[in-house]
């Protein structure tokens, strides 16, 4: 995987987890209702965003810290047999986290995102990117460089690297060898961003415009949406 | 549980959109037999599309396999709560009823799909469960709400204290176990609700199982021993917060019904009867400043009456009680119902000010003295009195059945009655109502019918996280 599809798909999971109702954005819009104020809709965005990030970067931490000390398919195996596991058991049982409050602390929010993104295996989600961008920028250095940007389309990649900061510093740090763990921490910053983006533009636009009333018509069940995503990434994993 | 790809639709985020659905067509109506011993309860369809043939008819009727159970409250599996923020399942259905026997402790679970006329059991937990996994009996009221459904109930297995609640999966059904963590000092129990915006669940005290089973204890009402109190508690930590005494002579404090809008810290309350003067009354509770209060807004006084007319319970007082003995508010939190099963009146408030009701009307139907009867039927002179009251979502259409509980139905109606139901019509605006002289519904002799259901969702089955 390049460094541009790792961005993208860091981004893309992000965007996925951010639009789900039950990972943030509806308790926003509930709290700014509840209060009759847009800015209790914004307060709470930061807080929710935390705990979604605290919980991809405990997963993608472990998983990154194994990648290192173990050989890759020790840990390939069992992250994808756990994920296809996971997503299925989640499409047998939709089981959902059990949460009680609408009176809460900026450290309540925290602490139900973190709960909601672990019980939905948000952070498992991310690991075959993790996995499969730490090989990427080794292998295109080692030999095949030119023959993977070529798959890749390397205009994403140089897209990614004009934007710089940020991005050129990740891939700085995969190419100089930085370890596993650290990329983690780079992949749980980028798909925060990405999840908080998405989150908080719903979250306003629902508030502002739409109404609560498009819960009705739109809120598909993304409980399955999910799941197979979850074994999808399962797959992925383990096909790497 | 099959989940749906959208939402089940008939669940609203907010009480406001929840005014907007379309008229209900099927109400499901408990039938108890009052003697306990002839026949089994049975759960009725009674249709109540205007347009249909059979409007104001029983279209099916489910008996149960059980004889004594005593079929009292009940309500849905699923709800709007299930749109509620923190915990969304909004892909389950509406489809279940539970359906608890105050009597027998035994819990039915009703499948209405695929033919809403034709329920059908998919589950019975028997009473021997329901005490090993929760230590109560006499299961009672159901909501559903964001953690699972909530069941009350009034007692221990040995007929004493303390009542409370208990939790059922959702999903499965399966018990799973006490709601509270810390009781404080609650002992008595009968009704719970909630204020989801404000994390706080109150609950009311009629009496334990062995001070209703057997009838009123005059002995035990003389001395105060029934409840007089609420209890507000954190509905987040399972704790107990506060016991708000309402004075020992108000006695029995039964239906809790909470303004709907989330936001809006306030509800109103009835109280069956005052030891001082016999009045029913009604109060409300409320937040003010960080601190949780109660006054009573409205009191409806007793009648004089010949003793010889009255059963020999109430002949030393002359006068028939109102006993209030259910309430219920309309889904814009500005019409509160009340019904008064002693003497055959059924009231309509303005709650638009809850500090300050004002009565927009009023209708007599049964009572022990008035015995009033329903236009339709001007010969026919009717026993028991306006109880169980369920109104639709748009707040133009009330329902009511007559039969309180058996043991305390023979002691206020000694000659028996016979179970019908009636339907109100209520303009525009929630002021005034008048009786639908086409809808008389009289039950199958020797059952009597108690809470009523709507399909799709009522005033008193929902509730919403969103103002």
């Amino acid at each position: 995987m390049s460094d541009a599809q790792a961005w993208l798909a860091l981004l893309g999971l992000g965007a996925f987890h951010g639009i789900n109702p039950g990972m943030g954005w509806l308790f926003a819009v509930a709290l700014g209702l509840q209060e009759q104020r847009r800015a209790a809709v914004l307060r709470a965005l930061l807080p929710i965003a935390l705990g979604h990030a605290l919980s991809i970067a405990v997963v993608l931490l472990v998983i990154g810290v194994l990648k290192d000390v173990l050989p890759d398919a020790w840990v390939r195996w069992p992250v994808g047999l756990g994920l296809t596991g996971f997503g299925l058991y989640k499409l047998v049982r939709c089981r959902h986290p059990r949460w009680v409050g609408m009176r809460v602390s900026s450290l309540d929010l925290t602490w139900w995102s973190f709960l909601m993104a672990t019980a939905h295996g948000a952070g498992l989600m991310l690991a075959p990117v993790l996995l499969g961008w730490r090989d990427g920028p080794a292998v295109e250095q080692a030999s095949t460089h030119h023959e993977h940007m070529h798959h890749a389309g390397h205009h994403a990649q140089h897209a990614v690297e004009a934007a710089g900061g940020h991005a050129g510093h990740a891939q700085h740090l995969a190419e100089l060898g930085a370890s596993t763990p650290l990329l983690g921490l780079a992949a749980t910053g980028l798909h925060t961003l990405g999840y908080l983006l998405v989150m908080g533009l719903v979250a306003v636009v629902v508030y502002e415009k739409v109404g609560l009333a498009i819960l009705r018509k739109a809120w598909f069940n993304l409980d399955v949406v999910w799941a197979a995503a979850l074994v999808i990434t399962g797959i992925v994993t383990l096909t790497l | 549980m099959a989940a749906r790809f959208r939402p089940d639709p008939t669940f609203y985020p907010s009480p406001t959109m929840a005014m907007q659905a379309p008229p209900e067509q099927l109400a499901y109506v408990v039938l108890l037999d009052p003697t306990g011993k002839q026949r089994p309860d049975a759960m009725a369809v009674v249709d109540l599309d205007p347009a249909s043939k059979s409007f104001a008819q029983v279209v099916g009727q489910l008996d149960m396999p059980n004889i004594g159970d005593e079929l009292h409250h009940f309500g849905w599996n699923a709800c709007s709560a299930c749109l509620c923020p923190y915990a969304p399942h909004p892909h389950v259905e509406r489809r279940y009823l539970v359906v608890p026997g105050i009597n027998s402790s035994r819990i039915y679970i009703l499948d209405t799909q695929p033919d809403p006329k034709r329920p059908h059991i998919v589950r019975t937990i028997e009473p021997d469960e329901v005490f090993r996994k929760t230590g109560y009996a006499s299961p009672h009221t159901t909501h559903c709400g964001p953690e699972g459904i909530y069941v009350s109930a009034l007692g221990a297995p040995d007929g004493g204290g303390p009542g409370g609640i208990f939790m059922l999966d959702h999903e499965t059904f399966d018990i799973r176990g006490r709601w509270e963590i810390d009781r404080g000092p609650q002992e008595l129990h009968y009704d719970f609700w909630w204020h989801l915006g404000h994390d706080t669940l109150i609950s009311s005290e009629w009496g334990t199982p062995s001070m209703v089973r057997n009838g009123l204890d005059a002995e035990a009402l003389l001395a105060g021993k029934y409840g007089h109190a609420l209890h507000i508690w954190d509905l987040r930590r399972r704790k107990h917060l506060e016991r708000l005494e309402l004075g020992a002579e108000q006695q029995m404090v039964l239906e809790l019904r909470p303004a709907h809008n989330p936001t809006r810290p306030w509800g109103f309350v009835g109280v069956v009867v005052s030891l001082k003067d016999l009045s029913a009354s009604i109060w409300l509770w409320f937040l003010e400043n960080g601190k949780w209060q109660i006054k009573k807004v409205i009191e409806i006084p007793a009648e004089p009456a010949d003793p010889a007319l009255l059963p020999p319970l109430l002949k030393g007082f002359g006068a028939v009680p109102p006993l209030v003995t259910d309430i219920n508010l309309s889904l814009d939190d500005k019409t509160l119902y009340v019904s008064c099963w002693g003497t055959g009146e059924f009231l309509q408030y303005d709650v638009s000010d809850p500090h300050n009701p004002k009565k927009t009307g009023s209708v007599h139907l049964g009572g022990i003295v008035r015995k009033a009867a329903h236009p339709s039927r001007p010969d026919l002179e009717l026993g028991g009195g306006p109880q169980m009251v369920e109104i639709s979502r748009d707040g133009r259409r009330v329902y009511f059945t007559n039969s309180l509980y058996a043991p305390w139905d023979a002691q206020f109606y000694p000659a028996g009655f016979d179970g019908w139901m009636v339907k109100l019509d209520i303009p525009e605006g929630g002021k005034g109502m008048t009786l639908d002289p086409n809808f008389f519904l009289q039950f199958e002799p020797g059952l009597r019918g108690h809470q009523i259901r709507l399909q799709g969702g009522d005033a008193s089955s929902d509730s919403y996280c969103y103002p």
